[in-house]
């Protein structure tokens, strides 16, 4: 029981992580028509300015900065180099962060090296949020914080306590991701920009000839899309590893979700992501094999079968390509996403 | 019938264009004598058919993929797994064959997977092949008996009966083969762009809502093309198993899709030709130039930049620019401009490579001590001279190009307005 | 005994969302017939057309061609049964010559399908009907030049000729004449009388002075249904479209004639 509320907590954690990065990359989407390859670059980036900024400035200043210094990184960019490939069209756009991703790559392995740097959490994340302790006579409990020693060990042979604790940093990940869910919904829904955003995000073309300032407004949008992605970057940089690698692992996954929860929906891309978090989690950390299924079940099997490489793999060997698998799903069962309204 | 202006090779010079290229793709290893050279231009003629066969979806068909390696790479397990059966005896076709079975298995996949992919277009599409090619490299670790696992599949390419005396045991009968499988392929997929198909495709990638009104499918336009396309990719995955003899999980990685992608770019994705540039510079890349510096990555990606931002046509675009111009007789006249651009931004690159090197040194290499050979100079990574003796050739260098360039901008504009004049002439002339 | 129309409307109705654009039309063009298509901005004529040529479907109601119906079918799927159209705002192949615009048009109609076994240049009669083409559209001056190269006329020539090389005996032509200048109009009109010969055709139009030399029949739409459709003169005499369109256009071309 208590492996299933961590394992969900511990997917929507990653889940609202993974929607902090695909919340930014639907906004500049739909905004600008540009798909951002680079996002998870800016991710990446987040992570590494944040581990220099703590070792600086300490964690929470650099929780603020760093998240800055990656959307003006990121407005910069776009200034010098987005812009003018804007009149080209939107392949050459994609290309262009394509070409991004590649130098920042390199220029993060020039810089910080190429392997995985010490980034860890402040120390009062470092420990657990809450323990849940199952006792098998006093049934399930909570314990704020980490439980101490001897309530983990049961006195009895008889009895058996199983102390699952939630840490901290996955919880802080789910407040900061809420919280800016939050601000996200009350911009788009109570702010001027915020309508203009919504208008955007169903008809892109109505929103370029509203008479704003395009340029900055572009500028803007896109220094915000890659400063949340930055500030994704220090929350999972602290709580996961940060190494010149993690752009890649949660770079593909964003666009998965972007496209299963359906292009220019950010409650899809919420959806998805949430979707896609929780299943993973779950799928990582269950061994059950089809072979396994076959022996609860009582089915009986030739021996071809039970030698066969597809039946003797567990749900954790697939969890890698669940993510894929949705969107193959997706796209033969329906091709505009869950929550879609436009076509791509 | 009245005379226009046409820019097109006439049937003649059609003819001198295959036979040159087929003359170069003999003469290559006499010319080049030496084995890295032989290596290289086996793997040049498989790059060649790879990237002109992702051109077929960018350049001709406006689909931007980033997973094309899933059908090489696919096309070279399947022909690895096909060359043991032959070794193994259970499978009897000569080894030249191979790269057939690569092909079909390539086209195989791309009918699978590209049902699902050609469903839709533009920038969606691009995200979904990203999926598949994800999803592939995945299954890539789970499957190790098709995939071999960590070791990946190896293989003898000296196996069944020898043809006429050739085993393809040494390096230069490989290249052979590939030369000859090279030069079909490129001349059937040109074939291609002059049949209705090709034309249509082209349509559809200038105006794929037009080309319904006009009686086709789109979406059927573009899953035919991606299956000729899967095709001629597992064509090259074929070869280049037969080449390496080994076939590891990176064949259908995101970074060798990436280099099909940023390499026919770079060559030109709006002439036919382009690929084949991008596909020799792809292969000079790999294998030179990251022996060269370990900057090799950064400096591709930058270059990839400027080319997007400054020269959307890649390369080939430059050349027929160029040509144009020749063709006007007006080259003699931006020559000089051409080579103050040249020489200063020789310089600005000099000193900012020096810059990156040392960086780089003092990142990787710093246990080898602290100096940087870089281009006959010795250079101190550590040295506060040796960094402002860099810094002050890069903006000097990069003060005189923005000079030479402003120079060069008006001139191309000079004489672009002249060549459209002359075009008018000739065309109301007659 | 009745004869098949050519196009048929039956209650035709769309909506965007809650609004109602095109709100019951009917309408019924004999094999032939030119009509003419006016009415005040925004009536839903290019909803009408969109809607016949397949580019969305209705939200009720039938629409036939030649007795078979063809809503909810894809643009495709409707131009092989016989109807073609053009756009208001140019929509051609850019990026190939005047010469390959045509000919890709007539591709499908000729029977060549997704074919790659062919080469373009030995398709006898794909080249003839395209070089014909060119030439009633006059455009076989600038039969090797980007289309995206041509002048807005020249342009507007080439849209018609794309829409008419597939044969098709239904066309739609949707503005043809939009930003013309007088004398290009007059010239055009009579590019349309002649490639249309024999078809049925509607056209949406702005210019009276066209429409009345133009058409047997005017439909007038006015906000999603079709208050008249009937000759010129009936429609011209029409107290409904006199009131509901703007009388100052319609007393004009009665004054000035043609």
């Amino acid at each position: 029981m208590e492996f299933f509320i961590i394992s969900m907590l511990n997917g929507l954690s990653y889940g609202l992580l993974l929607f902090m990065l695909s919340s930014g990359l639907t906004l500049i989407f739909s905004m600008m028509g540009v798909l951002n390859f680079a996002h998870a670059s800016f991710y990446m980036v987040g992570a590494y300015f944040g581990h220099t900024l703590t070792g600086w400035i300490g964690f929470w200043p650099a929780l603020v900065i760093a998240p800055l210094l990656v959307g003006a990184c990121g407005a910069l960019f776009e200034l010098i180099t987005l812009r003018k490939v804007h009149p080209f069209g939107h392949v050459p756009e994609l290309l262009v962060t394509f070409g991004l991703s590649y130098v920042a790559l390199e220029l993060v392995q020039l810089v910080w090296g190429r392997t995985a740097v010490e980034f860890p959490p402040p120390e009062i994340l470092r420990s657990s949020a809450f323990t849940l302790i199952n006792h098998s006579v006093n049934g399930l409990s909570v314990v704020w914080g980490t439980a101490t020693a001897d309530a983990c060990v049961a006195a009895d042979a008889a009895i058996r306590v199983v102390c699952s604790p939630f840490p901290a940093t996955r919880g802080f990940m789910m407040l900061v991701a809420l919280l800016m869910l939050l601000s996200l919904w009350l911009l788009l829904t109570r702010t001027r920009i915020g309508l203009v955003i919504q208008a955007a995000l169903t008809h892109p073309e109505m929103a370029e000839s509203l008479g704003h300032n395009v340029p900055r407004v572009f500028m803007l949008v896109f220094g915000a899309g890659t400063g949340l992605a930055g500030l994704a970057g220090v929350i999972g940089g602290s709580t996961f590893v940060t190494e010149p690698a993690m752009a890649a692992t949660v770079g593909s996954v964003i666009f998965v979700v972007v496209v299963v929860g359906g292009m220019g929906s950010l409650s899809g891309a919420f959806l998805a992501s949430v979707l896609i978090g929780v299943i993973q989690t779950f799928a990582v950390a269950i061994d059950y094999s089809f072979l396994t299924l076959a022996k609860d079940m009582g089915w009986a099997l030739s021996a071809a079968t039970q030698d066969n490489s597809f039946a003797k793999l567990t749900l954790s060997q697939v969890a890698p390509i669940l993510p894929y698998l949705f969107l193959v799903l997706i796209l033969i069962f329906r091709p505009k996403g869950l929550l879609g309204t436009r076509e791509g | 019938m009245a005379a226009v202006y046409k820019f097109k090779p006439y049937n003649v010079g059609r003819w001198i264009i295959w036979s040159a290229f087929a003359g170069i793709l003999l003469m290559a290893p006499l010319v080049f004598t030496s084995n890295l050279s032989t290596t290289m231009l086996a793997q040049m003629g498989i790059a060649i058919i790879a990237c002109l066969s992702y051109n077929m979806l960018l350049g001709q068909g406006g689909m931007l993929s980033f997973g094309h390696a899933v059908y090489t790479g696919l096309g070279s397990y399947m022909a690895i797994h096909a060359l043991n059966a032959v070794s193994g005896g259970k499978l009897h076709i000569p080894v030249s064959v191979l790269p057939i079975v690569g092909g079909l298995s390539g086209m195989g996949f791309a009918v699978l997977l590209g049902w699902v992919t050609t469903r839709k277009s533009g920038t969606p599409f691009a995200m979904i092949t990203l999926g598949v090619a994800e999803l592939v490299f995945a299954m890539s670790l789970m499957f190790s008996e098709f995939f071999g696992g960590e070791a990946g599949v190896s293989g003898n390419r000296v196996a069944g009966e020898a043809f006429f005396g050739i085993t393809y045991g040494p390096q230069i009968q490989v290249y052979y083969l590939i030369a000859a499988y090279t030069f079909v392929c490129v001349a059937l997929m040109y074939a291609f762009t002059q049949t209705p198909l090709g034309r249509i495709l082209n349509a559809v990638r200038d105006n794929p809502e037009r080309v319904e009104f006009i009686g086709y499918n789109t979406q059927r336009v573009r899953y035919i093309a991606f299956i000729i396309a899967g095709f001629f990719a597992g064509i090259a995955g074929g070869l280049g198993a037969l080449n390496f003899e080994i076939v590891t999980a990176e064949v259908v990685g995101a970074g060798r899709s990436g280099a099909y992608l940023l390499f026919t770019f770079l060559g030109g994705a709006t002439f036919f030709f382009g690929p084949i540039i991008g596909a020799i510079l792809m292969i000079i890349a790999f294998v030179l130039l990251s022996e060269l510096t370990k900057a090799w990555l950064l400096y591709l990606g930058l270059i990839f930049l400027f080319m997007v931002m400054y020269a959307p046509g890649g390369i080939a675009s430059l050349i027929m620019m160029n040509l144009r111009v020749a063709k006007f007789g007006k080259l003699r006249q931006i020559w000089t401009s051409y080579l103050g651009l040249g020489l200063t931004a020789f310089v600005m690159l000099a000193g900012a490579g020096a810059m990156i090197e040392m960086v780089y040194h003092l990142q990787l290499n710093s246990a080898l001590g602290d100096t940087v050979k870089f281009m006959g100079a010795t250079l101190n990574a550590k040295g506060l001279d040796s960094w402002f003796g860099c810094a002050f050739v890069m903006l000097t260098g990069l003060g005189l190009f923005e000079l030479s360039r402003r120079q060069y901008m008006t001139e191309w504009g000079e004489i672009q307005t002249e060549i459209e004049k002359e075009i008018k002439r000739r065309e109301t002339a007659v | 005994m009745s004869t098949t129309y050519a196009l048929e409307l039956k209650d035709v109705r769309k909506n965007f969302g809650k609004t109602e654009i095109i709100r019951g039309v009917n309408l019924a063009v004999e094999p032939g017939e030119r009509v003419a298509v006016i009415g005040p901005n925004g009536a839903g004529k290019s909803t009408l057309f969109n809607l016949i040529s397949g580019r969305f479907g209705p939200t009720s109601g039938d629409i036939l061609l030649n007795g078979q119906r063809i809503q909810h079918k894809t643009p495709y799927e409707i131009n092989r049964m016989g109807l073609a159209r053009s756009f208001q705002i140019t929509n051609i192949f850019p990026k190939l010559s005047v010469f390959e615009n045509l000919r890709c048009a007539v591709l499908w109609s000729l029977g060549y399908k997704y074919t790659f076994f062919k080469f373009l240049s030995g398709l006898k009669d794909a080249n003839e009907r395209a070089d014909q083409l060119l030439e009633m559209i006059r455009l076989d001056k600038k039969r090797d030049i980007l289309a995206m190269n041509l002048t807005y006329a020249e342009q507007r020539a080439l849209e018609i000729g794309v829409t008419i090389a597939g044969g098709a005996d239904v066309i739609l032509l949707d503005e043809p004449t939009a930003g013309m200048s007088k004398s290009e109009t007059s010239r055009f009109i009579h590019l349309i009388k002649e490639v249309t010969v024999g078809k049925t055709l509607l056209t949406v139009e702005h210019d009276m002075g066209v429409v009345f030399g133009l058409a047997d029949k005017i439909a007038v739409v006015v906000y999603g249904e079709v208050i008249a459709f009937d000759t010129p003169e009936a429609v011209r005499a029409n107290a409904k479209v006199q009131e509901a369109y703007l009388g100052s256009s319609v007393a004009d071309s009665q004054a000035g004639g043609h």
